[in-house]
């Protein structure tokens, strides 16, 4: 069996350890300066300002404090236990019986975290969370929730990481996001696995009326297996969805990435763009929009570059109308960098290296509406820092 | 005589296995400025790209010296850091790579500033867009024009730099190739050019010191270039031809 074949295969939960079995720290003073680069590297700093902060290691929540008012933050369990009322929202945008990945979670929890913006409350700073695998081999089974109340504003930062001496490990991260009437929600994921890592996040998105999500998934360095596929429904009148990803697949990652959205109300509109290269690994961008309401408009977007002939870029852009009266389209480009541009800037005096160096970066630096200015700096500077290995 | 910045001898290019320059001669002395007149195809830009060292312009035969290098078989981004620069007739769009960017990277800490040139040509808007997305016809120019300025060449290879620009951008993109070609100072120049014309018109405001009409991939003349260009508005290229049968010149 080729080294693809045996990636492409579904990781097996029973060849992993419990995440309960790490050894968490106590405090992040615990954490070593090799931890530290590698966390800031995956865009959780606390040196930024910020309105709340959530760290979680293996299957510990290490640190979780809020500032605001307006702002709860805590680990999930403990808001399962405090609000009788969240079974209106547990497993309800993301089905437990969806897979198997989801019912490993619903059946055995490795915590996760809990948000909620009380209605009005339109926080500046993002709130950051790190999702954190310390020991090796250990599967990591989260189960997020994050409620956006009418009128209230969030900015989520999730970074995705592993300690600097961890190669394989599996990562369940279940999400459920609630974007209430007028609402709006921008979560930014960063990943920066690890070589074995095998990365299943399964995410359920509603958006209710006038409200607004925004999306935007990093990832830049090799990882084993990342197989992700939003679901993301607009059920309010205007509501809105934008999914941006920017994806670097190196030789040895197998990439199947992508998101549906459902408009299911008048005057909905959606966005997908994705931003795909490969060095010599996989990925899939797929896109699928479902028009199911009149006066809807959404595109979807998938550009590739390959830089290599080992490996591949599938674009899977799908399209589904039901009413006379929707704007829906789609474009998808594949291909190399144009030998014209490398040349016009090699005239400028740049090495080919150097230039098409420049040119990936460039191509990555997607625009990404509704994203605030600092956190597309953030991922412009993700970019900047996987240059060496582009 | 002048000391020679640019000499090219005999040169024969071939570009997608057609063969486009036939034999081309030429000294640019320092500091002097060299017009290049022919109808489009005759292979003015071919011989520019050659001199830039693009990879499709094969060199079948002939060298190219640069300051008294031979430097036929250096790859473009070697002799940009010799000293030699091309404003580019149609550059592409480079996505996602802001101006700006582009400048501190033709700059190479040579300590050009940047805002002010950009401030005193009136292109400080363009600098946070990505190079050349969505331009005008002038403002394309001026950026390359920008760039050049900034890379600050021994030699400017300058294609059609008044081709689809209006009458107030040419004054600007005059002024931009002035600058570049030391047209205003009165100390000995420096700086050399190789300015592509199809009309003329640049010579209006950039003057040049020597002239050369290309046709058919060779040089057919050589001089006055004032001179050569009402030749040419009077009879058009075919009286060059004709002129130099009369002469025995080609």
């Amino acid at each position: 069996m080729s080294e693809k074949d045996r990636r492409s295969l579904e990781p097996k939960l029973e060849n992993f350890r419990p995440a309960k079995e790490g050894q968490a720290p106590r405090s992040l003073e615990e954490l070593s300066p090799e931890e530290w680069a590698h966390l800031k590297e995956a865009g959780f700093d606390t040196q930024i300002p910020k309105e709340g902060e959530f760290f979680q290691a293996d299957a510990h929540v290490v640190q979780c404090r809020s500032l605001p008012e307006g702002l709860e933050l805590m680990p999930v369990t403990e808001a399962l236990q405090r609000y009788d009322w969240i079974g209106d929202y547990w497993w309800k945008a993301v089905s437990a019986e969806k897979d198997v990945y989801t019912r490993a979670t619903a059946e055995d929890l490795d915590e996760g975290y809990f948000i909620r913006v009380l209605p009005g409350y339109r926080l500046v700073y993002p709130v950051t969370a790190c999702l954190y695998i310390r020991t090796p081999e250990v599967v990591q089974k989260v189960h997020n929730l994050v409620i956006v109340e009418e009128g209230a504003e969030l900015n989520l930062i999730t970074s995705c990481t592993t300690h600097p001496g961890v190669r394989s490990g599996f990562h369940i991260g279940v999400s459920e996001f609630y974007v209430k009437r007028n609402g709006k929600l921008t979560f930014t994921m960063i990943h920066e696995w690890a070589e074995e890592l095998h990365v299943r996040p399964r995410t359920g998105i509603i958006v209710e009326e006038g409200g607004t999500y925004v999306s935007t998934y990093v990832t830049l360095h090799q990882v084993a297996t990342v197989q992700s596929f939003p679901h993301c429904r607009l059920v309010g009148p205007g509501a809105r969805a934008t999914f941006g990803s920017v994806v670097v697949a190196p030789k040895g990652s197998l990439l199947d990435l992508g998101a549906q959205i459902s408009l299911e109300a008048p005057g909905t509109r959606a966005e997908i763009i994705s931003r795909s290269v490969s060095t010599g690994g996989e990925t899939i961008a797929r896109g699928h929009l479902i028009g199911k309401a009149p006066e809807i408009k959404a595109h979807l977007e998938c550009q590739g570059l390959m830089l290599s002939d080992e490996g591949a870029i599938k674009a899977i852009p799908q399209l589904d109308a039901y009413y006379a009266n929707v704007d829906m389209s789609h474009e998808a480009a594949v291909g190399k960098i144009a030998q014209e541009e490398i040349e016009y800037l090699m005239a400028r005096g740049l090495s080919e290296e150097e230039a098409t160096s420049l040119i990936v970066r460039g191509f990555l630096k997607v625009r990404i509406e509704g994203l605030p200015e600092t956190l597309q700096k953030r991922i412009d500077q993700a970019v900047e820092l996987a240059r060496a290995g582009l | 005589m002048k000391e020679p910045l640019l000499e090219v001898r005999d040169l024969w290019v071939e570009v997608e296995g057609k063969e486009v320059l036939k034999g081309v001669s030429l000294i640019i002395p320092k500091g002097e400025t060299h017009a290049l007149f022919g109808r489009n195809g005759s292979g003015k830009t071919t011989l520019l790209m050659t001199i830039m060292g693009f990879p499709s312009y094969r060199v079948k035969h002939g060298k190219i010296f640069f300051k008294g290098e031979d430097i036929t078989h250096l790859p473009p981004y070697e002799r940009a850091q010799r000293g030699i620069g091309i404003m580019f007739q149609r550059p592409p769009t480079i996505r996602g790579v802001k101006l700006r960017e582009m400048l501190s990277l033709c700059a190479k800490e040579n300590g050009v500033k940047i805002e002010e040139l950009a401030r005193e040509f009136g292109f400080e808007p363009f600098l946070d867009r990505d190079v050349n997305r969505g331009f005008s016809g002038g403002e394309l120019k001026k950026s390359e024009l920008l760039q050049l300025l900034v890379q600050d060449p021994d030699l400017a290879l300058i294609d059609e730099p008044e081709s689809g620009v209006d009458v107030e951008n040419l004054q600007v993109i005059s002024r931009m190739i002035r600058r570049l070609l030391q047209k205003d100072t009165h100390r000995p120049r420096t700086k050399s050019g190789l300015i592509i014309t199809h009309t003329g018109f640049i010579l209006q405001y950039v003057p040049a010191d020597l002239g050369y009409v290309m046709i058919e991939g060779q040089i057919y003349c050589r001089g006055n270039p004032l001179e050569i260009f009402e030749g040419i508005q009077k009879h058009g290229y075919e009286e060059c031809v004709s002129c130099l049968r009369r002469i025995g010149g080609a």
